[in-house]
C-alpha cells in the first residue's frame, strides 16, 4: 500500500564508545539512518539502547567515535544545537509540566521557534501576539492529528498514562523535526493504546515525512513498523538489518531466549 | 408542502446570504458557514457529483460522524434527483453490505480513512461501489484504489464542470418535486433484515414546519448536532427542521468533545435520548458526592425546593411568594451554575425521546428550569406523531398529536398514525409496506397505547411484545424493565415472563455507576466480569429489584409480573455482538436464544450457572468472556393494593 521513498543517509553513527567510569555502556557501535524511514534500536534490559538515544541527543557525550548529520561531523555536542538542527525526542519516563494544560506543554516545543522576546510577550507588544498566534494554529494542528481535543486544557497530571505519552510527541512534533528520536513510546500501555501508538508513528512518518529512530522493547511492535532494526546486547551490536533478517539471526535470538535451541 | 430542500437552502441563501448556517469546530475554533458559502459547496458538491457521472435517480450512502460536508451532501444529492441515504458510522463491514446492495450504492461519502477502509472491504464482495468521496484526507494519501476522490477535489471538479454546464444544476433543481422521496432511512430492525423507510421532501418538511410553529422555531434558535446522522432524529433536527426555521447548526470537533462544545455554543433548542440527560445527572451525581460538605448541603437543600416548586414555576402554575424568592435565590447560587455546567444556560426548549425517561430524570430538568418535553414517533412518521405542547407536560404521556397528525387506537390498543409525516414506502419492499399501511391511509405502529381525555397518547410497550404470562395475567417486559433501567445502577434490563409462572430478568449493572460506588466502599475490582459478580454487586442490584417489585404490587394487574429470579450478565450488551439495535434497543428473541442455557437455569431454579459467550470487539475480531453466574432470588410482595 505503502509507496514511500527512503532517501539517502541522514544521520551516521560511526564507532561509537560510551563509558560511565568503568563501565562501558556502548562498545563500538556503528550504524546509519536513511530519510523518511522508521529505524528501531532493540535489546534486552541494559543493552544500551538509552545510552544510544541520549548520545545521538547530545545529552551523553561519547568517549570515541563521531555522529555525522546531514553531512556534519560532531564528536561532542551540546543538547541546544541538536534540537537546532532538527532533532526532537520523548522520554521513557514522561518529562512534562504535569501542571501545564496540553497546550502549554505542547507549546513549549515550539520555544525554539519564537522569536520575540520575554517584555514583548509579557505586554503582549504587537509582533508577539501575532507569532503567538501562528504557533498556537500550528499547535492546534498537532492537537487535532493526535486526537486530543478534548483534554486540550487539561492539567497533564490529570491524563492517564496513555494520554501523557500522546501528549509527550506531540511536544516533539511541535519541534517540526527532521529526525523524531522515541524512548519506548509504547512502555506500559495497553493493547489499544499500542495500537493507537503504532498508527500515530506511521502516520508521523507517512504526513509529514519524518525519520523516526525508535526504541522499543515490544518485538511485535517493533517487526511490524520498522524498516530496518538495531539490535543490541550488552553495549554490542550484535544485529542490523530488515525486521526479517533480524528475526533469523542467531544471535539475536541467543540474547533474547538465553540460548540457541 | 410546495417546496423542497435545495429550493429552502436557496431560499436562505438569497433571503439572508451572511447569517450563520452551520458551524464546527476545527483547530479549536469555530468555523463558520453563512448560507450564501453553504449553497455554494451544496452546488459545487452537486456538479462535481455529475462531473462523475451520478445519475439521477440514484442513490448514495454517507457515512459520518456530524460534520457540515454530509448534511451539505444530502442537500447535494437531493438537488440533482438522487437519493441520500445515511449510515450508522459506527456500523461494521458486514452490517452495510445489505445496505450496499439492496440500494445498489454505486457512490458513497465517507468521513475518513476508518470509513474508506470499511467501503473499500465492502466493495470487495459489492462490486457496484464504483466512487467513494471522502472528506478527511488524512492517512489516504497512498490509497491508490481506483474511484477514490476528496471532497476538495470533489468541489474543484463540479466548480468546472459548473463553468462548462451553466444553467443545468438550477433546472435540476427545478425539476425536483416535493413528492419525490428526499432520503432514505434504514430502520435498525429490531427483528430481521433493516428495511429502507422512503420519505418525501413534502412529509418532512411537513413535519419541521409543525414541530416549528409548536416551538416558535426561528432564525434565533441554535443547536448542536451531535447524534448519529442516519438516525431519524438527526435528521429531522439538524437537517429538516435547520432548513426549514433557518436557525443554526453546530458540529462538535468529536465525539470526545460534545459537552466542552455545547457549553461553549450554548443551544437554545435541544434534543437528546434520556440516555444522555442520565449520563449528565449521574456525572453531575458522582461530582456532588465528592464535593466539599457545605456544597454538598447547599446543593441537596436547593434540590429539595425545586422539587417541591420547580415544575410549578416552569409551568406558570401559582405558587407562594416566598418560595418563589427562594426559587430566585437558589436558581443564582445552584441551578444556574447547574445549567451552565451542562451547556443547558441558553435552552428555551428541550426534547427527549426514543425511550421511556425516568420520573427522578424528568423531574429533575424540569425542576432546575429546563424546559425539557417528550414528543413520539418513528423512522416511518419523520419522528413526529406526538408533541408535549408547553404548559401542558405530563410525564407519563408522549403528548397530543402534533399538526397535521390524525391518531386513533385499533382494537388491541396499536397506536394508529395519519397525515404529513407518514412514509411513502419502503424500499423495494411492496409487501412490507401493506402490512403498515392499511387501506384507509393508516400507519401501524406497532406500539401498543392509551389515548385520555385530553388527548394525550401514552405508550405502554410495543404491541408485539405484550405477552400473557400462565395465571393470564398481561406481561409487559418493557414496562418493567424501564422501571429497573431508572437506577443509575442498572444500565439493561431484559426480562422473560410470556407463557411461563413467572418473570425472570437479566441485568446489567453500570460500570461507571456501579464502579464508582465500588470505590466508595473500598471494594476492590479487576473489571467488568469481576465487578458484575461480586457479592455486594448482586445485593445492590437484588435491592433495585425489591423496590420495583414493591413498586409492581401496588400497581393493579401487575402483581403477578414481578420479577422472581434475576441474574447480572458477565458482559455488556453490545450492538457489535447483535444483542443491541444501533440505536440500543434490546433485541429480545436474539438474547433469549443467544442466552438459552440461563434462561433454563433460571427457571431450573439452580443456583448459579456457567456460561462462556463469544464477543467482537470493535476491529472486527472475536474473543470469548466467560463466567459463573449467581442466580438470584429476588424478594417479592404480596399484591397490596388492588384498588
Amino acid at each position: 500500500m505503502t509507496s514511500k521513498k527512503i532517501g539517502d543517509v541522514i544521520l551516521d553513527v560511526k564507532n561509537i564508545s560510551l563509558r560511565f567510569g568503568g563501565v562501558k555502556a556502548l562498545t563500538d557501535i556503528s550504524f546509519d539512518v536513511r530519510e523518511h524511514e522508521i529505524r528501531s534500536i532493540i535489546g534486552p534490559n541494559g543493552a544500551g539502547k538509552s545510552s544510544m538515544l541520549n548520545c545521538i541527543n547530545g545529552v551523553y557525550t561519547p568517549q570515541e567515535g563521531s555522529i555525522t548529520f546531514r553531512g556534519k561531523t560532531f564528536s561532542h555536542m551540546n543538547s541546544r544545537q541538536v534540537a537546532e538542527m532538527g532533532v526532537a525526542r520523548t522520554f521513557q519516563n514522561l518529562a512534562l509540566f504535569k501542571g501545564m494544560s496540553v497546550i502549554d506543554n505542547i507549546m513549549t516545543g515550539r520555544n525554539l521557534k519564537i522569536k520575540s522576546n520575554l517584555l514583548m510577550q509579557a505586554l503582549r507588544i504587537g509582533p508577539a501576539e501575532r507569532e503567538e498566534i501562528r504557533h498556537r494554529e500550528f499547535v492546534e494542528h498537532i492537537i487535532d492529528f493526535l486526537e486530543i481535543q478534548a483534554w486540550r486544557k487539561t492539567p497533564v497530571g490529570q491524563l492517564p498514562y496513555g494520554l501523557q505519552k500522546r501528549v509527550d510527541l506531540g511536544r516533539a512534533l511541535a519541534m517540526e523535526p527532521q529526525v523524531l528520536l522515541l524512548d519506548e513510546p509504547m512502555a506500559g500501555m495497553n493493547v489499544e493504546e499500542k495500537q493507537d501508538m503504532c498508527r500515530f508513528i506511521l502516520d508521523v512518518n507517512d504526513e509529514f515525512g519524518t525519520t523516526i529512530v525508535l526504541i522499543e522493547h515490544d518485538m511485535g511492535v517493533v517487526m511490524d513498523i520498522s524498516d530496518r532494526v538495531v539490535v543490541l546486547d550488552y553495549g554490542k551490536k550484535i544485529g542490523d538489518g530488515a525486521p526479517d533478517e533480524v528475526r533469523d539471526n542467531e544471535d539475536v535470538i541467543r540474547a533474547y531466549l538465553g540460548t540457541a535451541h | 408542502m410546495t417546496t423542497t430542500f435545495p429550493q429552502l437552502l436557496l431560499q436562505h441563501a438569497a433571503q439572508r446570504p451572511d447569517a450563520p448556517a452551520l458551524r464546527e469546530k476545527e483547530y479549536g475554533i469555530w468555523q463558520t458557514w453563512s448560507w450564501k458559502a453553504a449553497a455554494a459547496e451544496v452546488r459545487l458538491m452537486a456538479c462535481g457529483l455529475l462531473s462523475l457521472g451520478f445519475a439521477k435517480g440514484q442513490n448514495l450512502a454517507l457515512i459520518s460522524d456530524n460534520r457540515p460536508h454530509v448534511y451539505m451532501g444530502f442537500i447535494a444529492v437531493q438537488s440533482i434527483g438522487g437519493v441520500p441515504i445515511p449510515l450508522y458510522q459506527d456500523a461494521v463491514a458486514s452490517e452495510m453490505r445489505f445496505v450496499m446492495e439492496d440500494a445498489e450504492i454505486h457512490f458513497a461519502f465517507a468521513e475518513n480513512q476508518e470509513q474508506v477502509d470499511k467501503l473499500l472491504e465492502v466493495r470487495e464482495s459489492v462490486s457496484g461501489i464504483t466512487h467513494i468521496i471522502y472528506d478527511d484526507p488524512r492517512g489516504l494519501r497512498n490509497y491508490d484504489q481506483p474511484g477514490l476522490i476528496s471532497t476538495a477535489d470533489l468541489m474543484a471538479r463540479g466548480s468546472e464542470w459548473d463553468r462548462a454546464h451553466p444553467g443545468v444544476w438550477e433546472s435540476m433543481v427545478g425539476q425536483i418535486s416535493p413528492q419525490d422521496v428526499s432520503v432514505i432511512l434504514y430502520t435498525s430492525g429490531t427483528t430481521g433484515k433493516p428495511k429502507g423507510v422512503c420519505q418525501t421532501h413534502a412529509s418532512f418538511i411537513g413535519a419541521a414546519s409543525g414541530a416549528a410553529e409548536v416551538d416558535r422555531l426561528g432564525p434565533q434558535d441554535s443547536i448542536i448536532s451531535y447524534l448519529p446522522p442516519a438516525w431519524v432524529g438527526d435528521h429531522l433536527f439538524s437537517l429538516a427542521q435547520w432548513l426549514v426555521a433557518g436557525y443554526t447548526i453546530n458540529c462538535p470537533e468529536s465525539a470526545g468533545t460534545v459537552s466542552i462544545d455545547m457549553r461553549e455554543i450554548g443551544p437554545t433548542y435541544y434534543f437528546a435520548p434520556p440516555r444522555v440527560f442520565e449520563g449528565m445527572l449521574t456525572s453531575i451525581s458522582i461530582r456532588m458526592e465528592d464535593a466539599a460538605p457545605f456544597k454538598r448541603r447547599m446543593y441537596e437543600k436547593a434540590m429539595e425546593l425545586a422539587r417541591r416548586v420547580g415544575s410549578d414555576i416552569l409551568d406558570g402554575k401559582p405558587v407562594g411568594a416566598l418560595d418563589r424568592l427562594k426559587y430566585r435565590l437558589a436558581d443564582f447560587a445552584v441551578y444556574g451554575p447547574l445549567r451552565n455546567v451542562m451547556g443547558l444556560s441558553r435552552i428555551r426548549v428541550a426534547y427527549t425521546a426514543g425511550a421511556a425517561i425516568g420520573p427522578e430524570l424528568f423531574r429533575f430538568f424540569r425542576s432546575i428550569g429546563i424546559n425539557l418535553k417528550q414528543f413520539y414517533g418513528q423512522t416511518e412518521t419523520c419522528a413526529y406523531v406526538c408533541l408535549q405542547r408547553d404548559g401542558q407536560v405530563d410525564l407519563n404521556s408522549v403528548g397530543q398529536a402534533a399538526p397535521g397528525i390524525e391518531l386513533k387506537l385499533a382494537d388491541n390498543g396499536e397506536v394508529l398514525v395519519k397525515g404529513v409525516a407518514v412514509l411513502k414506502e419502503y424500499y423495494k419492499r411492496p409487501d412490507a409496506t401493506a402490512e403498515v399501511i392499511d387501506a384507509s391511509g393508516y400507519f401501524h405502529t406497532g406500539d401498543a397505547g392509551v389515548i385520555d381525555a385530553n388527548g394525550q397518547l401514552r405508550i405502554i410497550d410495543r404491541a408485539k411484545d405484550v405477552g400473557k404470562m400462565k395465571s393470564g395475567a398481561m406481561f409487559a417486559p418493557n414496562y418493567i424493565e424501564n422501571k429497573l433501567k431508572f437506577f443509575s445502577h442498572i444500565k439493561e434490563a431484559v426480562c422473560f415472563g410470556h407463557d411461563r409462572d413467572q418473570v425472570c430478568a437479566f441485568i446489567n449493572i453500570d460500570f461507571e455507576a456501579v464502579g464508582n460506588w465500588a470505590e466508595r466502599q473500598n471494594l476492590p475490582y479487576a473489571g467488568y466480569v469481576d465487578l458484575a459478580s461480586k457479592a455486594k454487586v448482586l445485593e445492590l442490584v437484588a435491592d433495585c429489584v425489591a423496590q420495583v417489585n414493591a413498586d409492581l404490587a401496588r400497581e393493579s394487574g401487575m402483581a403477578d409480573t414481578q420479577v422472581a429470579r434475576f441474574l447480572v450478565l458477565h458482559k455488556e450488551l453490545d450492538p457489535d455482538d447483535d444483542e443491541l439495535t444501533r440505536t440500543r434497543k434490546v433485541r429480545r428473541n436474539f438474547i433469549a436464544e443467544k442466552y438459552g442455557v440461563l434462561i433454563d437455569a433460571l427457571y431450573a431454579g439452580k443456583g448459579e450457572q456457567f456460561i462462556e459467550t463469544q464477543v467482537k470487539f470493535e476491529d472486527g475480531r472475536t474473543g470469548t468472556v466467560s463466567a459463573t453466574l449467581k442466580i438470584i432470588d429476588a424478594k417479592t410482595y404480596p399484591a397490596s393494593a388492588a384498588a
